[in-house]
């Protein structure tokens, strides 16, 4: 049963992927990622991370997809302006490595299940999937990086404002 | 019931007392009018020279704190002076030109600094979310900083280029972190080399490729071919002062945490990636030197010579044991301070928005300012590795270091290199001293902040030149613990 609702949801999430390189239009493809993003967190909720997979749908598909959109639609962008010989190029370029790249990690995935890494193996914990787990290791083991994420966050928004704001005349 | 883990906060005191200047600088830039300029420079300055006394400090405490993200050794401590005397020399380049430029604006500083913490928090990490934290923390600073001079086409190019590519970069990363940890189950060093070497059935492919994937995000930071393609544009469209900041910061940053991850958490499989650090080191070496070749700006062969010059380093990190290290530490040290003096004479000699960078334009300068000549000229001949400065005695020390250790071809390459690199290095050199003057009326005016940092770097270049000694034995001791 778990298995088949896995290989769905990840016919689906393939299916997707491939629907957000090849659409025309910027918006119809941040729609596809939306829906990537939506069932990527179906599979997390499979394994039972079920505040993983909230966290997906709120941070990425909620937040981070709408500012995307956002931005897409402030920017105004209607068809990619890549000329048609450029194009060819780096498609051709792209397939080629994408699917050395695919080999690559299949090989990798399969020689390392063989060999028995005994971590690709164990199940999730059943206790991370909890909130109360999750933030203890924050606030505890994890608490430097995390507090570094609040400096992180203060040199993000000088760094925007710097950018952005004119130049006040003297 | 929560366990509050050891924090251990006294490790972090240098960072948090940069931290604090920072923030200063900022609420100065808000709450003061008129000119605040100089102050929020000299505040920066003091904030460096505090945290260096802090830093100082700590040596031979070998703590460690916050769960063992972080550790504070003898090596972390020695790259933290590093990159806070890249800073100090930084903010002399940078006070007068940004008032050449009319883009002087405190945050500056505070970009400046926070870069500095990042860096510093690289250099002592010893677990891979913070060390990834960390990159952020340094590279953000650096996207703003390329793009600092918002009047200047060139310089948004390479503030945009430099965001993309430092984008993609993380991602590389981070995708390499999820390996390591489905292949060992942690992120902290010394437990990846644990399970490593308790594994009976030899190399996990798994963290081959992770190990690939975390040196790709740092390859990018330190400029490595092929992952160099940003640097040149780059370099040339930043503020002059912050490509000297590029130049020597993330650079020593990226060694350390490459050193600490293949002498600590990855040493267990060290014989399967030294292949791959040899051919990277080859290849960064001799595509620089070659490019370098044809540059005719100062600024894109200053670049190129950067790249080659992370190549030299790469040699340390082949030979990956403690003289390798030593003589990595001690080029940095060297590189450093040439770098600075090598941009700080570009900055002197360059008029308002430097349209003119071309090497060409020192035609004659000899003549007219013979001491700015001289200083470049050694400048240049350090950088080539020319005795007696600095850059000579770094190099010898790194090739004898992959000679002692077996690695004869990768010396020959360095060598050859090296050899190449002294035709563009004292093309400049002729340039100034043997072509007829050819511009009439190149200003120059010598402010005393950017002659302290000339001056400064060259005392640098020619002290640790002709008397290493003193040098050889700091870097040595910064090493105790870790082998």
């Amino acid at each position: 049963m778990q298995l088949a609702i896995f290989i769905i949801f990840a016919i689906l999430c393939i299916f997707g992927s491939i629907l957000v390189i090849t659409l025309r239009s910027a918006v119809s493809s941040a729609i596809a990622l939306v829906f990537v993003m939506c069932v990527i967190a179906g599979l997390f909720a499979l394994v039972g991370a079920l505040f993983v997979a909230a966290l997906q749908v709120i941070v990425y598909a909620g937040a981070v997809m709408v500012l995307f959109l956002f931005i897409i639609m402030l920017l105004n962008l209607k068809e990619e302006l890549i000329s048609e010989d450029d194009k060819k190029f780096t498609r051709f370029l792209g397939i080629v490595l994408g699917t050395a790249f695919l080999f690559e990690l299949a090989f990798f995935v399969r020689t390392a299940l063989m060999r028995g890494s005994e971590a690709l193996y164990e199940p999730v914990p059943k206790t991370l999937s909890s909130i109360a787990v999750i933030s203890s290791e924050l606030f505890t083991k994890f608490l430097f990086p995390f507090e570094l994420t609040s400096v992180l966050l203060l040199i993000a928004i000088v760094g925007a404002i710097l950018l952005a704001k004119k130049k006040n005349e003297k | 019931m929560i366990q509050i883990p050891n924090i251990n906060i006294s490790i972090i005191y240098p960072e948090i007392i940069i931290f604090i200047t920072a923030v200063i600088i900022l609420l100065v830039e808000i709450f003061s009018n008129g000119k605040k300029w100089y102050a929020q420079s000299i505040i920066a300055l003091i904030g460096i020279i505090v945290s260096g006394y802090a830093v100082s400090n700590q040596w031979n405490s070998f703590a460690s704190g916050f769960s063992e993200v972080l550790v504070a050794d003898n090596f972390a401590l020695m790259f933290k002076l590093i990159f806070l005397l890249g800073a100090l020399l930084t903010v002399f380049l940078s006070i007068w030109y940004f008032r050449r430029e009319e883009i002087q604006q405190g945050e500056y500083f505070f970009l400046i600094l926070s870069s500095v913490i990042g860096m510093m928090i690289l250099s002592s990490a010893n677990e891979l979310i913070t060390a990834f934290l960390g990159l952020e923390v340094m590279s953000l600073p650096l996207y703003v900083l390329a793009g600092f001079d918002k009047k200047k086409l060139l310089s948004n190019e390479a503030a945009l280029k430099y965001f993309i590519m430092g984008a993609f970069a993380s991602g590389f990363l981070v995708y390499g972190i999820t390996f390591i940890y489905g292949a060992t189950g942690t992120t902290n060093f010394d437990k990846i080399s644990m399970v490593i070497s308790s594994r009976s059935f030899g190399i996990d492919p798994l963290l081959l490729l992770g190990f690939i994937l975390i040196l790709i995000g740092f390859s990018f930071k330190t400029a490595f071919v092929p992952f160099h393609s940003w640097v040149p544009d780059v370099y040339t469209g930043a503020p002059t002062p912050v490509t000297a900041f590029f130049s020597i910061g993330p650079k020593a940053a990226g060694f350390a945490i490459l050193f600490r991850l293949i002498i600590k958490a990855f040493a267990p499989i060290g014989g399967s990636i030294i292949p791959i650090l040899w051919i990277l080191a080859v290849l960064t070496m001799t595509v620089g030197n070659l490019i370098a070749l044809t540059q005719r700006n100062i600024k894109r062969m200053l670049a190129y010579s950067s790249i080659a010059h992370a190549g030299y380093l790469l040699i340390s990190l082949v030979v990956g044991n403690g003289r390798g290290a030593s003589a990595a530490l001690f080029y940095l040290i060297a590189y450093t301070v040439m770098t600075v003096g090598a941009f700080g004479i570009v900055i002197l000699l360059g008029e308002k928005g430097e349209k003119d960078l071309s090497i060409n334009g020192y035609s004659g300068l000899a003549y007219r300012y013979p001491a700015a000549a001289v200083v470049m000229s050694l400048f240049m001949f350090s950088l080539a590795g020319i005795p007696p400065t600095a850059g000579f005695i770094g190099k010898f020390y790194i090739f004898s270091s992959a000679i002692s250790k077996g690695f004869i071809w990768l010396a020959v390459i360095g060598i050859v290199n090296s050899v190449i690199s002294v035709y563009y290095y004292l093309r400049v050199v002729v340039v100034m001293f043997m072509k007829p003057e050819i511009q009439a009326g190149r200003v120059v005016c010598f402010p005393v902040s950017l002659m302290v940092a000339i001056i400064l770097a060259a005392i640098g270049v020619l002290q640790i030149g002709m008397f290493p000694q003193g040098w050889f034995e700091a870097v040595r001791y910064s090493l105790i613990g870790l082998f």
